[in-house]
């Protein structure tokens, strides 16, 4: 059965869909990449879709689950390379995907995410000090 | 008997085309502007003589056979260059009506004798000519058509210009009023410019909108949308007061929407979201 690869890298998660995608596909991916959130202890997801071109509103969704999916296991999900095309129909489709970052290639996705991991560390960080003000 | 009319006509075609040509000319409707005697006469004689030819089949009812390819075809091609020149409908179907009186002349003169086929050949000519000229009519519509088409897609074509203002900086002046055709239209150049240059901030600026109204708002807000899925951020400009009120007043939910008053303060947050600076140059000792 196809599988679409996840790769690891360092904190992060990596899919390439190369091939267009049908039902079943796209649900193996949802729980692998979970799973592999999971396995790996990952603090970020980038999901490169430059390669797709046709999304129907399952597709959407999918994508959408495993942004919110994601987002629930501490692990941000930045979706790189969308087709015009692909965003017409998923705006047209009433699917903006809220709560998904997006970018525009793989490398500034992969800022992104840097940045959102830096962001949620300082913001730890700054927590933890609050905390330990707190007793005096 | 069958085919008295092509005999007169074909005797007679002479007397039935200057009939027909001091038909026109004597309409109070002639566009002596738009088209010479000499043009006119030309064109006259090329479409009786391939009428004389295709009645000579005897075939008076259907005009879709392969005898009328050639009228159709003058007919068509001649309602068109009218259509372009600017002719009326109205002139353009009185053109070929006038044929009919040209032609029920000469056959009353003809067939003075024998008023039974004159009766039948006269309701059969007319029949005839009836349907050719609700073609030419037609093609005339079409042709009409198909200016307006050619302007439409025009001004679509001029009116959705992306600009690149700076690396990695684009802006979209939109105006005139917002429909989902030109909505559409806008998103794909937008959104493909953004692929092109590799963007990642766009600015929309609606100063030369005249009014938003709810849908126009849910256009820019899909917009705003696409461009977001795209990786892009998009800032919407030009907002005048009339327009916030009107906004407000409607209940439209921008939030979520960045939205500045105008191209410059847009522009200016733009430069510190890719971290750039604008400084005066220090002047020369």
């Amino acid at each position: 059965m196809d599988r679409i690869p996840i790769l690891k890298m360092g904190h992060f998660l990596l899919v390439t869909i190369q091939v267009d995608m049908y039902d079943r596909l796209a649900l193996n991916l949802e729980n692998d990449l979970i799973n592999a959130v999971q396995a790996h202890e990952s603090k970020g997801v980038l999901i490169d879709i430059s390669a797709v071109s046709i999304v129907d509103s399952f597709m959407g969704r999918i994508i959408g689950n495993i942004a919110t999916m994601s987002k629930i296991m501490d692990a941000q999900t930045v979706v790189v390379g969308m087709q015009p095309a692909v965003a017409i129909t998923l705006v047209e489709l009433g699917l903006p995907l809220a709560g998904v970052y997006t970018a525009l290639n793989v490398e500034k996705g992969m800022e992104l995410l840097q940045q959102k991991i830096t962001e949620e560390a300082e913001f730890d960080i700054g927590e933890a000090e609050e905390d330990d003000d707190q007793p005096e | 008997m069958a085919n008295k009319t092509s005999e007169v006509l074909s005797k007679r075609k002479n007397d039935v085309l200057e009939a027909w040509i001091k038909n026109q000319i004597q309409d109070p409707t002639l566009r002596e502007d738009l088209m010479s005697n000499d043009e006119l006469h030309t064109q006259s004689d090329e479409l009786l003589n391939s009428f004389i030819q295709a009645v000579r089949s005897g075939n008076y009812s259907d005009i879709s056979t392969q005898e009328y390819y050639p009228v159709i075809e003058i007919l068509n091609s001649l309602s068109i260059t009218r259509a372009y020149a600017g002719f009326t409908p109205r002139e353009t179907a009185v053109y070929v009506l006038s044929l009919k009186k040209a032609i029920v002349q000469v056959l009353q003169d003809e067939l003075k004798a024998d008023q039974n086929t004159l009766i039948e050949e006269i309701i059969r000519i007319s029949d005839l000519l009836d349907s050719l000229s609700l073609v030419t009519l037609e093609a005339f519509i079409k042709g009409r058509e198909e200016v307006i088409l050619r302007q439409t897609s025009e001004i679509n074509e001029i009116s959705t210009p992306v600009i690149r203002v700076w690396e990695g900086i684009l802006a979209l002046p939109i105006i005139g009023t917002l429909d989902s055709e030109r909505t559409q239209i806008i998103m794909e150049n937008l959104l493909q410019e953004i692929v092109n240059t590799g963007s990642s901030i766009a600015i929309l600026d609606i100063s030369g909108v005249p009014t938003v109204d709810t849908l126009v708002a849910q256009h820019l807000i899909k917009t705003v949308n696409a461009t977001r899925l795209m990786g892009a951020e998009c800032i919407i400009s030009g907002i005048r007061p009339e327009i916030a009120q009107t906004i407000v007043h409607l209940g439209i939910d921008l939030t979520g929407v960045q939205t500045k008053s105008s191209m410059a303060s847009a522009l200016r947050s733009a430069f510190t979201k890719q971290q750039m600076v604008v400084t005066k140059a220090k002047a020369k000792q």
